[in-house]
């Protein structure tokens, strides 16, 4: 559960968002959406404490998450992000491999592979895969095995196994940029987070490509809490359960998808709904 | 509008020409060197040191200079790349505050530019300090000395163009400052990092003035790092205003071969560039 409690955040002297306090709901897809410029992503960065890579920011409020502050000083921001993982507007595809891209979080965070393997099979979700993960002995060989094993799960769970199966080791670059976001939706589930803050996924892709991460975000929010911020109304309209509309820096009004596009409260909220501001 | 296409015709002419120029110079220095390195060249050339001492002596090679050489560029690049790898990554906003790392850039930069005879001057009073001949050790010492700020401004100019949304990237995925410095960055910036070195390579093998007094200068091949060592731009300095034609002409081939080593470098370091180059993202 993640609480934002008078979240304010300036560049400087330029006050990006102001006194948001928001509740976001776990296990379904929440939409934030608004006209460009208006703080979206900011406030997506302040959850995962992304915002600390820059220098100028302030961060003003509090952001509770499972019932810890995470601003607190002495939070491990790289535990922070393990559990709050991120995925950019522009695929962003490390310098590596195919494979290496979806190994690298585990092995970073130095995952217990044969444990999330087990989980794995005990959850049964592709049957010809779990039907290979059997008993995990702690040799060199099999747990080399069990990583390919791990990495051809977040694979298939983020809708690329089949296109590159035959090429893991080929260079990510190589790959198409909607293949790419679907690499990066890959890595981000391979560091097993708790939640998905995904910044405009689908603006830079093709319409095919983002009918594809579309449909891998709808089956994943049965495990996972999905934070999506998209300036696409009627991708909201598709995805969201929930949605909070911002407009200039401020949390105008967050309802249920439903209650949100039948009866809305506020004037600016209609005049978005109605195309008038954009 | 044709004094306009005139004036682009003169300037286009004006850029041929000075091309031309440069080309023929450089042309003109291989050419030199080839032929007149080339008449001397021989088997025994490379693999023999000279006999009669290395000023007057008519016979034998160059094979004191040009393993004297190899033994010293090698001993001051590893040392080297062993310090300026981590400055260099040391020098980011990551670590560095602006002001340390703006400072410290203008001082390997005036480093940089400052000629190799001072380097020279100053590792020869280190030396004395120190009690150590002219020696192998001296030389590698100073040549460290010399190739360090280049190194590290060139592997620090293609670390900075790794960008920030690749490291952010990595961060998101939550990963501690090394770990994405060494599994990203490092990656990425492999091939301006190789490039860095043999910038640093071409200059620590050519350089004649900061070894003249450190590294010494001798007509065997050294044992030991307290030995003093020949090297092939000495080799040069020395033998070419001799009288004798066959020490002459080992100036000549000595010239050659170092013209060689470096271009076979420069050919090794871009296929190696373009083989690290495989996974990055462009």
């Amino acid at each position: 559960m993640i609480q934002l409690k008078k979240v304010s955040v300036s560049y400087g002297d330029h006050e990006v968002i102001r006194d948001v306090e928001l509740d976001i709901p776990e296990r379904q897809i929440v939409a934030i959406i608004g006209p460009s410029g208006c703080g979206k992503t900011t406030l997506l960065k302040s959850m995962n404490r992304l915002l600390d890579l820059n220098e100028n920011v302030r961060v003003s409020g509090d952001i509770i998450i499972d019932g810890v502050s995470i601003y607190d000083n002495g939070l491990d921001v790289t535990d922070l992000r393990k559990k709050v993982g991120f995925l950019s507007q522009r695929p962003h595809p490390l310098p590596m491999s195919v494979y290496d891209n979806v190994a690298f979080g585990p092995r970073i965070h130095r995952l217990d592979v044969s444990d999330i393997l087990s989980r794995i099979s005990r959850i049964g979700q592709f049957e010809d895969l779990c039907g290979r993960i059997g008993p995990i002995s702690r040799t060199r060989k099999s747990r080399r095995e069990s990583l390919r094993l791990l990495v051809e799960y977040y694979l298939r769970l983020s809708g690329l196994w089949d296109e590159v199966k035959d090429r893991l080791h080929v260079p990510a670059t190589r790959l198409s940029i909607g293949q790419q976001q679907r690499l990066a939706l890959a890595r981000v589930l391979s560091i097993e987070p708790e939640v998905i803050l995904a910044d405009e996924p689908t603006s830079a892709l093709d319409p095919i490509s983002s009918k594809l991460v579309e449909t891998q975000f709808r089956s994943l929010k049965k495990k996972y809490t999905i934070v999506v911020v998209t300036h696409i109304l009627r991708q909201a309209k598709r995805l969201a359960d929930y949605i909070a509309f911002m407009y200039m820096g401020d949390l105008v009004e967050h309802k249920p998808a439903g209650e949100f596009f039948s009866k809305p409260d506020d004037e600016r909220t209609r005049a978005y709904i109605s195309g008038e501001i954009s | 509008m044709n004094a306009r296409k005139a004036e682009e015709n003169l300037f286009k002419l004006l850029m041929l020409v000075s091309l031309l120029f440069v080309l023929a110079s450089l042309a003109g220095i291989v050419a030199v060197i080839a032929v007149k390195g080339m008449s001397a060249m021989s088997l025994s050339m490379i693999l023999d040191t000279p006999r009669g001492g290395y000023y007057l002596g008519k016979e034998g090679g160059v094979a004191n200079a040009i393993v004297g050489s190899l033994y010293l560029v090698s001993g001051s690049t590893i040392m080297a790349l062993i310090i300026s790898l981590p400055v260099a990554f040391g020098l980011q906003r990551e670590y560095t505050g602006k002001r340390l790392a703006d400072l410290s850039r203008l001082v390997l930069d005036i480093l940089w530019g400052t000629p190799s005879i001072v380097y020279g001057a100053f590792g020869f009073v280190v030396m004395v300090y120190l009690g150590i001949r002219a020696s192998l050790l001296g030389g590698i010492i100073v040549l460290t000395l010399l190739m360090i700020p280049i190194m590290i401004r060139a592997m620090d100019e293609a670390i900075r163009m790794v960008r920030h949304e690749l490291k952010e990237i990595s961060y998101a995925l939550g990963t501690t400052r090394i770990e994405t410095t060494v599994a990203v960055v490092l990656r990425q910036a492999l091939p301006g990092i190789c490039t860095a070195v043999v910038l640093a390579f071409g200059r620590g093998i050519g350089d004649a003035a900061s070894i003249l007094f450190t590294a010494g200068y001798t007509d065997t091949i050294p044992t030991s790092l307290l030995d003093p060592v020949a090297s092939l731009p000495l080799a040069v300095f020395f033998q070419v205003s001799t009288p004798i034609p066959e020490v002459q002409a080992r100036a000549y081939a000595s010239a050659l071969i170092l013209l060689f080593i470096v271009v076979i470098v420069n050919i090794l370091a871009r296929l190696l560039g373009w083989r690290l180059s495989r996974n990055i993202v462009k």
